[in-house]
């Protein structure tokens, strides 16, 4: 696993950034920063014929009226590609993520408490110790010369190792979750029907996990959720793979992406790698610096109903992206947006979302995200980009980060 | 001064608990609550200020 493609789209290469973008071009994820900025003085809700109509709106106030607005734009399908899901609203395909009020508040009720801080920090030694041993592995080959690669050696791992132990899901399957991932929120623009066979077979691994817990129930995430109660009642077995299914892939490549974006931050920007490494205090605050500037998800919307926003026609299932990386840059709401400063005490940032949806795993994700920041610099106070831009390979779709991440350890 | 925590506003991204957990615990549900009675120790303002201007939902308030 070192190699990284690029998927194929059916509807070819992006002519115009304004009138005919495409999230799923491999170019957008690397030119983000400037595509946003050139939409936000021109046109701060921008529509492109693709994926049967998207609108794009680049503030943070539109993005915020958005996230809030449960009325006029619905849930039930997140992920912008050639195929909208079928799977109803309020409820949809994986709840709570899909889920629009009133169901939604009593689906994420069941999941919260699992994820509240102080049931997070118990986790706290085994990602240290998780770290290390990557990096343990990293430092001997940097040692006979060797260039390493920070997100393939190093980020990509730290989720799916501790997503795959909480819902108690074979480690051995770590490969299999992250082409999971791949498929269903990279591979966008592809025939609507390799996506409908992608959705198969992840539904077909979930469900033999779920029959494996039944068979040899054990005290994990996956056999809570069996266990628990949901309007007074246990949650069919189908639903609760809806869950699962949610809860495997929304924090793989999200975590590894803020990960590996940290640390290309550190790679290119040498003054503030020196600080933070001579000054651990700083790391609260150039943590959510981090998550401010390079944030790295988008959600997605569909158009509930025909309607009038802000004098943009939008008409029902049509895709709303909603851009909490482009709203962590606007400098109506933060002064110095566009640098970054990771003594930045006041932050505002939407990174985790706005709303009813906040991210359930911002816990968790921000423990990763500190230990495996803390970690790396203290193995290697002194890194830089092995091969320029060149060598760093940026995601594609509504997960932002790099792909690839070759580092050369001074 | 005193504290506030507007719980319809408040979503749980638990900045306020980490900027500042003398004046605000976490319930298993993610919740902010105001430790005690709300009133802010003059040694605690800056810190309370600091909760106010990180809340994404813009639910912490203080007033005099
Ligand atoms: C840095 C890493 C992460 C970022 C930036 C992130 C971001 C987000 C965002 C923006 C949302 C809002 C979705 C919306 O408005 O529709 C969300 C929802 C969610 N995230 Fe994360 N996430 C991260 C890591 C994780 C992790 C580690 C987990 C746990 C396994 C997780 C689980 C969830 C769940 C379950 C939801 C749905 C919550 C709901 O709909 O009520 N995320 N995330
Ligand atoms: S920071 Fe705001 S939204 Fe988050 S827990 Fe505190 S009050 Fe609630």
């Amino acid at each position: 696993m070192t190699g990284y493609d690029a998927p194929k789209s059916i509807y070819g290469p992006v002519t115009d950034w304004v009138t005919d973008f495409d999230h799923g071009d491999p170019q957008y994820n690397r030119h983000a920063h400037a595509i946003w900025a050139e939409l936000r003085d021109k046109c701060p809700v921008a529509h492109s014929e693709r994926y049967g109509g998207t609108w794009l709106p680049v503030t943070h106030e539109l993005v915020r009226e958005i996230a809030y607005d449960t009325e006029n734009f619905t849930s039930r399908a997140v992920v912008v590609s050639t195929e909208i899901p079928l799977d109803p609203a309020p409820i949809g395909g994986a709840p709570p993520i899909t889920s629009d009020p009133p169901f939604h508040h009593e689906a994420r009720r069941v999941v919260l408490p699992p994820f509240s801080p102080k049931k997070i920090a118990e986790w706290e030694p085994e990602i240290r110790r998780l770290c290390n041993e990557l990096l343990d592995e990293m430092e001997a080959e940097a040692k006979i010369g060797l260039t390493v690669d920070a997100a393939i050696q190093y980020a990509q791992h730290i989720p799916v190792n501790v997503i795959a132990r909480m819902l108690g899901f074979p480690l051995e399957d770590q490969d299999l979750f992250r082409e999971f991932v791949h498929d269903l929120l990279e591979n966008i623009n592809l025939d609507p029907q390799d996506r409908i066979s992608a959705f198969e077979r992840i539904d077909a691994y979930v469900k033999a996990q779920i029959d494996d817990h039944i068979a040899n129930p054990r005290d994990d995430l996956a056999g809570y959720l069996l266990d628990v109660e949901l309007f007074g009642e246990k949650i069919p077995h189908e639903l609760v793979g809806g869950f699962i299914l949610l809860l495997l892939v929304a924090g793989i490549d999200t975590t590894w992406s803020a990960i590996g974006s940290s640390l290309w931050h550190l790679a290119t920007h040498a003054d503030d790698r020196r600080r933070l490494a001579s000054d651990p205090s700083l790391m609260p605050t150039a943590i959510e610096e981090f998550l401010r500037a390079y944030a790295p998800v988008t959600m997605a919307r569909l158009v509930a109903k025909d309607h009038d926003f802000h004098g943009c026609p939008m008409k029902k299932d049509e895709w709303v992206l909603l851009p909490f990386p482009a709203a962590n840059l606007d400098p109506a709401e933060f002064p110095d947006a566009d640098r970054v400063l990771i003594d930045r005490a006041e932050n505002r940032h939407s990174a985790f979302g706005l709303g009813i949806h906040r991210c359930l795993g911002s816990n968790l994700a921000r423990l990763e995200l500190r230990v495996a920041v803390e970690e790396f610099i203290k193995r290697f106070p002194d890194f830089e980009l092995a091969h320029g831009e060149e060598g760093v390979v940026w995601s594609v779709g509504q997960i932002r980060g790099p792909r690839a991440l070759p580092v050369r350890i001074a | 001064m005193r504290i506030h925590v507007d719980a319809q506003k408040c979503q749980g991204h638990n900045r306020c608990y980490a900027l500042a957990p003398e004046l605000f615990d976490v319930d298993d549900y993610g919740q902010a609550v105001v430790i005690g009675d709300g009133n802010v120790p003059p040694e605690l303002v800056e810190r309370a200020r600091l909760a106010v201007a990180n809340c994404p939902e813009f639910a912490i308030t203080l007033s005099e």
